[in-house]
């Protein structure tokens, strides 16, 4: 059983941004958001065919500026969040940009650089529509695609001035598009979004309180009881948040040695939860104890950026590290299905169900599946399809992004 | 005859020829010369001569056929030679037997006519012989009469004197009992008391049968009261004893009065033992008042040790030495004294007496095994509450030598009273206090070995030329004075010397110590198990091994408890630690092992924890500190760039002037860093760089390559170049583990600590935005770092690498990239 080689495709810019498009189940197909100060910045609409192992793109122009953060909304394929920055030369700059991309290949942008001075940073959250069309011009014609690219729609702003800068936006987990979470600084907006997504206002914030500049590093929406909770982190804690009142529930002090990067919720099993930093470790915690974590790994030699629970199978972990290596691994122990996947007697013959017992007593043990070094710089995220639950994107800072999947041998001993 | 052996009969010489000759011979007569003889397959074939199936005419027939004349010719010669040869042969053989024929004929006539002479003489012997029997005969039938008359008279004689006696014995008996002779009293009577028994029937007899019972009555009522009286002298009362016993005393209740009597004493002896444990110095008090008035009590003279230099000084309790002897000169001496005598009386004598039939042997030695056990237990129970007290991990030669002491004198009990397991418990008993020894002294160790390192730690913490005295002091344990006096030792490698040499002097002298135990002159230490078990189990393994585990546990949970923080341990006690370990790895745990192994020859039935096993322990422990030092002194230093990086505004700044203060800071730092591990570990290997890599030249080298790159990056018309140009870069750069492992060297940890910060800067310089002047400011920075970092690591082109990494994400993370001219760059940085 040899498996597929990965599938590496690369953008012109720096990237840092990733996701699933979470209401597609047909298609497999990646957002990336690109990062770059000096040209419009664009979203890539990465589609997989899995069959034939092509990629298909499409690009979507992101005036607005570099993205930090992408997110796309579970009901509505064309809907999604970005984090932004913005910055006076790079307004200005947008104001030319058509002219400098019809002008790519000349030399004619220095002018412009020229003329930036007195510049400052804004970040901003917004959320977007994608043209309609998008998937019919690609088709007609691929190659243009680069060169008269389509613009995303605005929908709105999540910006509230009280709050300071958002770095992340979560939209609700399985919800109608309706909510989201934006972390900013060191508040948690919850926004409703009416009005098919053309208004935005807060009903509810959370803010943490302390000493010092405390600042949301990253979060995550619990998809369990009812959507009710978040976590996030910052610094070197997790913590828990009740979204009905807007009050802490739990607090992971120290959950890593340095700065927690990333969490995840475990999909099937309501109080797990994993997380990574800059410690090189990825931990996973049971919420309900949170003095230790229930098990951790330390397979990557540099700072974890992403972890990411496979959705179906929750014993596949997959994690992003600045050691430019992608790491999945077999967490069996912890995970929904601890003996393997428990199959219906009526489901196998009498000799495979002899060859079933010979299997449930050896039961998997937690092991890193593969390591997967395809990128050479620092890959800061990594997300499962939504539409296979096999295949998985990894994107790293200088633009590459490498679809792979899950081995084929784990896969049958998973199924099996 | 064949072709070959015909050759060679022709030619050969005479020796040879007999030979064969002789061969053929025994073929003949059947004999094998040799077992291939038989092999040999008889031959079928009618024209083989010597074959059994030989056909003369088939033969003649066929020489005819094949042959010319001239070959008949010499075949005929041939064969008429042979058979003369044979014929001289056969005439030689008949003549040898014929000559061994005679000889013998000869000898048997010779033999023939000496067998007649010895007949004769043997009928005259015969004649004789009767004669005498004859004789003999007759003298015994005339001597028949005198002999029978006197048998009778002496017969008579006897009678009467036995029944003189018997009239006699009334008065006798009175006058022994006047006298106190019982003795002489009772085997008169013994001697008596069946006759009168049997005649009884007389009343002449029936007379003296009473009197001399009334007498025996009262004479057993006086042996009662002087056995119950006690008073009597050891001899006095085994006679006594002796006596009631002939008198059919009941045996069994003179045991038990026996033993009664002699367990008041013993337990008087006990009780002034117990007296002496009390471990308060009232209660030593108490037990000196005490002790007289309980001996008085047990009223007893057999207390015949001179108590009174015994009795412990008020102020101080007795040593263990001092204890045991005391228990082994009352309890132990007088225990055997008991022993001896009742033995004597109950087992010995019985056995050869007629009351061995009465089994009282076998009862009495039961009494006695259950006393002895039960007073030997109360014994043993004391001795071991006194060795528990004995906490102090001091002089351990006063305890062996109690031990000894205790266990010899056992030995006599041993000897008395051969079934008793006394001298097994006993035996236990110094087990137990042995191994508790080693628990004591493996505890003390580690306990040493705390507060070595906390010492150390105080060291460390304390500037260096205001130290404490008594850095590492002895830990107080019981090499005390060796260190304690000394100047403190400040430097890392002083630290390290005299650490380790304190570790290894305890160590040696917890062996010393516990190698009394072992030494030849004490008696315990032939027993199996101090040759075996204790030897290989007790001090190879849950000592000496126990502690070198003890120690690299220790280590590794510095690197665990502290937690990731950078925690509570001082940088330099770890890496002061893992050079322990690691010299523990390469010498020190191989030599403390011989070391045991030499003093403690034992016999190794039990398999031990290998030499490799534990070095490889240690070499973990000191692999695991080293990285932990690495990472905490890389966290250090990427704390500092990473806050330096996160808390400016690098979009608004101003144009660099100066190298930034934290980055002296990191190169002051790693400066230090580098002259701490210097002191411990060795230079390492570098990757050959060339020996003039001064300043000068390294700075041309990168500048003439940060133009290029700078000069690619920037034309601003190709951001795919920029992205090619680091992506083949990338790719012959090989990749580059941040944390991991490093080697034991000088250089491998500074890489190490070097990378970790540089990457953290790294990660940090993408998370911003700059605006011009931060792009150059990073430039004059990283440029400042290559001067420095460059000869701290094995390799300097990972620092290059990792720096152009950083100049460039700036660069890419530029708003307004405009770098820096380079001269202006190394003006600024050589300013400082």
């Amino acid at each position: 059983m040899e498996d597929d080689a990965p599938v590496i495709y690369g953008l012109e810019f720096q990237a840092r941004a990733l996701t699933a498009q979470t209401a597609e189940t047909d298609a497999i197909r990646f957002l990336v958001g690109t990062q770059s100060l000096k040209f419009d910045n664009q979203i890539h609409i990465i589609d997989f065919d899995d069959e034939n192992n092509i990629i298909n793109k499409n690009v979507l122009l992101h005036q607005a500026g570099e993205i930090w953060h992408i997110g796309a909304s579970p009901a509505d394929k064309a809907v999604l969040t970005t984090c932004y920055n913005k910055s006076e030369s790079h307004c200005f700059l947008l104001s030319l940009a058509p002219f400098i991309a019809s002008l790519l290949s000349l030399s004619a942008v220095s002018l412009v650089i020229t003329l930036a001075c007195d510049s400052r940073v804004v970040s901003c959250a917004a959320v977007w529509r994608m043209p309609s069309d998008w998937e019919t011009g690609s088709h007609e014609s691929p190659d243009d695609s680069a060169h008269n690219p389509q613009t995303l729609e605005l929908l709105c702003h999540l910006d509230d001035s009280a709050h300071g800068s958002g770095c992340v936006v979560l939209w609700e987990p399985m919800g109608d598009g309706k909510r989201v979470i934006s972390l900013a600084d060191n508040h948690a907006l919850l926004w409703d979004l009416q009005e098919s997504s053309t208004q935005a206002t807060v009903s509810s914030t959370a803010t943490l309180e302390g000493k010092g500049q405390l600042k949301f590093t990253s979060g995550k929406w619990s998809p369990h009881h009812n959507c009710s909770q978040l976590a996030t982190a910052n610094d070197t804690s997790i913590r828990g948040w009740d979204l009905r009142t807007m009050s802490q529930i739990y607090c992971i002090e120290n959950a890593h040695g340095q700065l927690v990067r990333d969490l995840d919720f475990n999909p099937n099993r309501q109080y797990y939860l994993a997380s990574c930093g800059d410690d090189c470790k990825v931990k996973f915690w049971d919420v309900r104890n949170v003095q230790e974590p229930v098990k951790t790994l330390e397979e990557h030699s540099h700072w974890v950026w992403s972890v990411r629970y496979n959705h179906s199978h929750d014993q596949l972990v997959l994690t992003a590290s600045s050691d430019s290596r992608l790491i999945l691994s077999n967490m069996v122990s912890i995970s929904s299905e601890p003996f393997g996947h428990l199959v219906d007697d009526d489901e196998l013959s009498e000799g495979e169900d002899n060859h079933q017992d010979d299997k449930t007593k050896e039961p998997l043990k937690d092991s890193v599946v593969s390591t997967y070094e395809e990128h050479e710089d620092s890959v800061y995220a990594a997300e499962w399809s939504s539409a296979d639950p096999w295949l998985f994107a990894s994107l790293s800072y200088d633009g590459r992004l490498v679809i792979n999947r899950v081995p084929r041998a784990l896969k049958y001993r998973i199924l099996l | 005859m064949d072709g070959e052996a015909d050759g060679s009969a022709s030619v050969s010489e005479d020796n040879g020829r007999r030979r064969r000759v002789h061969g053929m011979l025994k073929l003949y007569y059947g004999l094998n010369e040799e077992g291939k003889a038989v092999e040999q397959p008889e031959s079928l074939d009618p024209c083989d001569i010597n074959g059994p199936h030989f056909d003369p005419e088939v033969y003649l027939n066929k020489l005819r056929r094949e042959c010319s004349l001239a070959e008949l010719m010499d075949q005929e010669t041939c064969m008429v030679k042979q058979i003369r040869s044979l014929d001289s042969d056969m005439q030689t053989l008949v003549y040898e037997n014929y000559n061994k024929f005679i000889s013998a004929t000869d000898t048997i006539r010779k033999m023939k006519n000496d067998f007649k002479k010895m007949e004769d003489e043997m009928d005259c012997l015969s004649a004789n012989m009767a004669a005498i029997t004859d004789f003999s005969a007759r003298i015994s039938g005339t001597l028949q009469d005198q002999h029978t008359q006197i048998t009778k008279l002496s017969g008579v004689h006897t009678l009467l004197r036995k029944l003189q006696f018997l009239f006699e014995l009334p008065a006798r008996l009175n006058k022994c009992l006047e006298l106190q002779a019982y003795s002489q009293a009772v085997s008169s009577h013994r001697r008596a008391r069946c006759v009168l028994q049997q005649y009884s029937h007389l009343p002449s007899f029936k007379g003296i049968q009473d009197d001399c019972h009334a007498i025996m009555d009262k004479l057993a009522q006086e042996l009662r009261q002087k056995f119950r009286d006690g008073g009597t002298s050891a001899k006095d009362l085994s006679e006594c004893v002796e006596l009631l016993l002939q008198l059919d005393e009941p045996a069994e209740e003179l045991c038990d009065k026996f033993l009664s009597h002699a367990r008041s004493r013993l337990e008087s002896d006990l009780q002034g033992l117990e007296a002496e444990i009390r471990p308060y110095p009232s209660a030593v008090k108490d037990s000196s008042a005490q002790r007289p008035s309980s001996t008085a009590a047990a009223g007893s003279p057999a207390d015949n040790s001179p108590n009174s230099s015994v009795l412990p000084s008020p102020t101080s309790n007795t040593d263990i030495l001092e204890f045991i002897d005391r228990g082994c000169n009352e309890f132990v001496s007088s225990l055997c004294l008991v022993i001896t005598s009742y033995q004597e009386l109950f087992i010995n004598h019985a056995q050869s007496g007629e009351l061995a039939s009465k089994n009282i042997p076998q009862m009495a030695n039961g009494k006695l095994h259950a006393f002895v056990d039960d007073l030997a237990a109360r014994y043993f129970s004391l001795v071991e509450r006194r060795i528990q007290e004995e906490k102090s991990v001091g002089d351990n030669s006063l305890l062996v030598r109690a031990l000894d002491r205790f266990h010899r004198r056992l030995q006599a009990v041993a000897k008395l009273l051969p079934g008793s397991d006394v001298p097994n418990k006993g035996t236990e008993i110094v087990v137990r206090a042995a191994t508790e020894r080693v628990k004591q002294y493996l505890s003390a160790l580690q306990s040493f070995y705390m507060d070595s390192l906390t010492d150390v730690r105080q060291a460390l913490a304390t500037p260096r030329l205001s130290v404490a005295g008594g850095a590492v002091a002895g830990g107080g344990v019981h090499l005390g004075g060796a260190a304690s006096g000394r100047d403190a030792p400040t430097s890392l490698p002083e630290l390290l010397s005299s650490l380790s040499a304190s570790i290894l002097n305890q160590i040696k002298s917890v062996l010393a110590s516990v190698h009394l135990f072992t030494a030849k002159d004490i008696t315990f230490s032939n027993k199996p198990y101090f040759k075996g078990e204790f030897c290989s189990q007790g001090v190879r393994e849950s000592l000496v091994v126990s502690f070198i585990k003890f120690v690299c546990q220790s280590s590794r949970q510095f690197c665990e408890s502290a937690g990731d923080k950078g925690g509570s341990t001082p940088p330099a006690l770890l890496l002061l630690l893992s050079r322990l370990c690691l010299d523990y790895e390469t010498s020190t745990i191989s030599y403390i092992l011989t070391l045991t192994d030499e003093q403690f020859l034992a016999q190794h039935h039990s398999p031990v924890t290998p030499v490799t096993s534990l070095c490889t322990e240690a070499r973990e422990a000191a692999q695991k500190l080293l990285n932990h030092y690495v990472k905490v002194q890389g966290l250090i230093i990427s704390q500092m760039l990473r806050k330096s990086v996160e808390t400016r505004d690098w979009v608004n700044t101003i144009e660099p002037r100066n190298v930034r203060a934290v980055m002296k800071r990191v190169v002051e730092d790693t400066t230090s860093i580098d002259v701490q591990v210097g002191l411990l570990y060795e230079e390492g290997v570098r990757k050959a760089h060339s020996s003039d890599s001064s300043k000068r030249t390294f700075s041309v080298y990168s500048s003439s390559r940060q133009q290029a790159r700078y000069a690619a990056s920037y034309t601003p018309s190709a951001p795919m170049d920029t992205n090619l140009l680091s992506n083949i870069h990338k790719l012959f750069s090989e990749r580059i583990d941040i944390f991991s492992s490093v080697e034991f060297n000088k250089v491998s940890v500074m890489t190490g600590i070097i990378k970790i910060s540089l990457k953290t800067f790294l990660e940090c310089v993408r998370l911003r935005t700059f605006g011009r002047y931060g792009l150059q400011q990073i430039q004059v920075d990283c440029h400042y770092l290559q001067m420095y970092l460059w000869r701290f690591v094995s390799d300097e082109n990972l620092v290059h690498f990792l720096l152009d990494e950083i100049v460039g994400s700036s660069a890419h993370r530029c708003l307004d990239p405009a770098p820096m001219e380079q001269s202006v760059i190394e003006v600024i940085c050589e300013r400082g």
